[in-house]
């Protein structure tokens, strides 16, 4: 296939997940401030998991309405809602013909609707604004799995899906321990166990996760079912096998293994032999730091390995 | 004034039997609620004609205007021998041009409409296109003024565009009228974009030893305003939609970067214009383009469709001389008339158009879309002036015409059910053979009296119809 059209595919699902990571954080957001108590840091560490702080006059006082106007409605701020949909919008309007009808349909229904949508009519419908983004994307997704040939395209579709996903994970779990968190505050206090229940619900995870840990809600054992648990769909560690996965069809496809092939290994195997002990020894924060930096070299990797 | 349904008379014409008891039954407030319906449909899909930089809505819809227009077999068989009959002539002429010139040697065709002719390309001189062939995809404007008499308004052999709504109006009308197609029987048209691929492959440069040539369409890209259809044609004929940058000459062959490395490039379909094919024959100056491209061309390694060039048969000062090829080239009598036509560049005939301008219509040769042209009886004084004084300036740049009773269709319009002037471009495809879908696309000029029917000026389409024996 083109190189330009294996582009598009990658951009098309990493801007649609990103969409819909913006929406889940957002969401995360307005939850962590329903709590009683002294207004916190809550929307300066949404805007700072979405890496957007400095698009923020005043990074000490973001309000929701700030939010709505950088990180839903902005035509030109990277990871927002506006910007991420238009941006896969354009991807898939120039790739038109590596598409199918359902998928292009997915994105262009309600496109209009974005459009039009102005701060104060946002802010006022943000709930159900943010769920429209979140079904946009699982359309997308479905519309995706059941129409498209299992081809290059798709395993490049998916590939760049995965990469923001885990991407995306990564950075909850950042934000939530490093900026979150004061000194002061009591570890496994209330304000704490709320924050925690809210990194799950931004990731679809609370049901999930009292299914596998009935209720615990340690730093500790969320951390290792956003991290190492192979079979919840937004850990790091199911997005790296499934992403080890279609790079592995793509070699096969190609008959060539590429740098991009290694380095996904790495991380695989990786994940598979840590326990979360060593990666609290050693620090989350590092962890993921370290983790997100794999996630771009990759990116990079795959670029240059199929000429984008 | 001829109506396709009604005739000259009022009496309902037989092909459209059907679809007046359609309509009749289903009332003008139900079609017009069908048409938004209809709309929201082109929209989903995607079906717009992008205007970029004039505000407004960027992806714009073609009205689409629900009721049929019908052919039956006989009057289209007509049609079909004289649009082959045109696509053939105007062909050979594009050979003449490009080798020996015997029309103008003859004193048939002047040579400065030819040697002079923006459109004309010095480097294709000499050159052999496969198959001689120079216009693939022939579009044939065709009005019609009476029971039996369809005129041709002007010839397009460059890029035609319009094909992919021919194609999405039957989809659509097949979609939400199926009652009406039920014992019906209507040519399909769908076969269009197998028959393109084909005609394409029939094409395949000298070099290109497979027998399956790999073909692409060659698009300016998304915001382009046909884009759309440059998608459609290539999915439909499962080719690759490529864009300048995507393509590089390499040992005498183009190629196209893919993930796999580069794959050679047959023939191109290309929907941009000859000024922007190649930087280092054209526009050295434009960064578009495939440098290169014109030197594999004219050593055998690809074939570009249309020929470079070909421009300059379907220019409107040449278009007076058609019926003279057709006699020329074929020994034949054109089965299809030319509109009368003024060519401002002879001085009487130049004359006769300055002191009849609020009777015709007056065009500029090297025009298209509709833009710059004057319609003297639609036309203030002032307006005939300043027009007046623009062709004084530069009489061989204009042509006049009369104003032509173009036939009317009923349409959903004016909040009911009105007639509305139409006219129709068929596709004809020029490979080894030449095919030629049933119908073509009609277009439509929605606003009452409107003789305007280009899209970028509010004209609409409608499906068209060819009735089997």
């Amino acid at each position: 296939m083109l190189s330009r059209a294996a582009e598009n595919l990658f951009w098309m699902a990493r801007h649609l997940e990103r969409a819909e990571g913006a929406a889940r954080l957002i969401a995360m957001g307005q939850r962590m401030t329903l709590i009683p108590g002294p207004s916190r840091d809550e929307w300066r560490s949404v805007a700072s998991a979405a890496g957007a702080e400095t698009v923020f006059e005043d990074r000490e006082r973001i309000s929701e309405a700030d939010i709505v106007d950088k990180l839903v409605l902005s035509p030109d701020v990277p990871s927002s809602i506006r910007y991420c949909l238009n941006r896969a919008r354009d991807n898939a309007r120039a790739v038109r013909t590596g598409i199918t009808m359902e998928m292009w349909e997915a994105l262009n229904d309600g496109w209009r609707r974005l459009e039009t949508l102005d701060n104060a009519a946002a802010l006022r419908d943000l709930p159900s604004i943010l769920d429209w983004v979140k079904t946009r994307a699982s359309i997308f997704r479905g519309a995706a799995e059941t129409s498209m040939l299992r081809t290059d395209g798709y395993y490049f579709l998916r590939a760049g899906g995965l990469i923001e996903r885990a991407d995306l994970t990564l950075r909850l779990l950042d934000v939530k321990y490093y900026v979150l968190l004061p000194e002061t505050e009591i570890v496994g206090g209330g304000r704490d166990h709320h924050q925690w229940t809210s990194v799950l619900h931004a990731t679809s995870a609370s049901r999930a996760y009292h299914h596998v840990y009935r209720g615990d809600f340690s730093p500790w054992k969320i951390s290792d079912f956003l991290i190492l648990n192979p079979r919840f769909p937004r850990s790091v560690a199911f997005c790296y096998n499934e992403l080890a996965r279609y790079l592995e069809l793509l070699a096969i496809a190609y008959g060539e293994r590429k740098p991009c092939h290694m380095l996904v290994g790495e991380m695989v195997s990786r994940l598979a032999d840590t326990e979360m002990g060593e990666i609290f020894a050693t620090g989350l924060h590092e962890f993921t730091s370290e983790a997100i930096g794999h996630n771009a070299r990759l990116s990079g990797a795959i670029h240059r390995a199929y000429h984008f | 004034m001829f109506d396709e349904m009604n005739g000259d008379a009022g009496a309902l014409r037989q092909p459209y039997a059907g679809v007046a008891r359609w309509i009749e039954k289903t009332g003008a407030d139900a079609l017009r609620l069908k048409t938004e319906e209809a709309e929201a449909i082109f929209r989903r899909i995607g079906i717009t004609f992008a205007v970029y930089g004039e505000g407004g809505d960027p992806e714009r819809l073609i009205p689409f205007d629900l009721i049929p227009r019908v052919f039956d077999a006989a009057e289209w068989r007509r049609l079909e021998r004289g649009i082959k009959q045109r696509a053939r002539a105007l062909n050979a002429f594009l050979w003449d041009v490009y080798h020996r010139g015997e029309i103008m040697k003859a004193g048939i065709v002047p040579e400065r409409l030819v040697y002079r002719n923006e459109a004309f390309l010095p480097e294709m001189v000499g050159f052999d296109p496969p198959g001689r062939v120079y216009s693939h995809i022939v579009g044939i404007d065709i009005v019609r003024t009476g029971e039996r008499d369809f005129q041709v308004l002007e010839d397009n052999c460059r890029t035609p565009s319009g094909v992919s709504y021919m194609l999405e109006t039957r989809t659509v009308m097949m979609r939400m009228f199926p009652e009406l197609f039920k014992g019906a029987s209507i040519d399909p048209v769908d076969d269009y974009p197998d028959l393109l691929r084909k005609t394409l492959e029939e094409v395949a440069p000298p070099a290109c030893k497979s027998s399956n040539p790999i073909c692409v369409v060659l698009t300016p890209g998304s915001l382009n305003s046909a884009y759309y259809e440059h998608s459609f044609l290539a999915d439909r004929m499962g080719v690759e939609l490529v864009e300048p940058q995507d393509l590089f000459v390499n040992e005498g062959r183009v190629w196209m970067r893919t993930t796999r490395g580069p794959q050679r490039v047959d023939v191109i379909y290309r929907r941009i214009d000859d000024d922007y094919l190649d930087p280092l024959t054209f526009r050295p100056d434009s960064v578009l383009g495939v440098a290169g491209l014109m030197q594999v061309y004219r050593t055998g390694g690809v074939t570009i469709c249309s020929a470079p060039g070909a421009g300059v048969a379907d220019d409107k000062a040449v278009y007076c001389y058609v019926p003279e090829m057709i006699r020329f080239y074929l020994g034949e009598q054109p089965i299809l008339d030319n509109v009368p036509t003024w060519r401002c560049s002879e001085p009487d005939e130049l004359a006769y158009v300055l002191s009849h301008l609020s009777e015709l219509v007056v065009k500029e040769v090297h025009g298209s879309g509709g833009y710059g042209m004057l319609i003297g009886p639609k036309s203030t004084k002032e307006e005939i002036e300043t027009y007046a004084k623009r062709i004084e300036a530069e009489p061989d740049d204009f042509i006049a015409q009369p104003t032509l009773e173009l036939s009317t269709a009923p349409s959903i319009a004016g909040g009911g059910i009105a007639p509305r002037h139409v006219d129709l471009r068929p596709y004809c495809l020029v490979g080894q053979e030449m095919r030629l879908s049933p119908g073509g696309l009609t277009r439509v000029a929605l606003r009452e009296g409107s003789l305007v029917v280009n899209s970028s000026q509010g004209g609409g389409v409608k499906d068209t119809w060819v009735l089997s024996e």
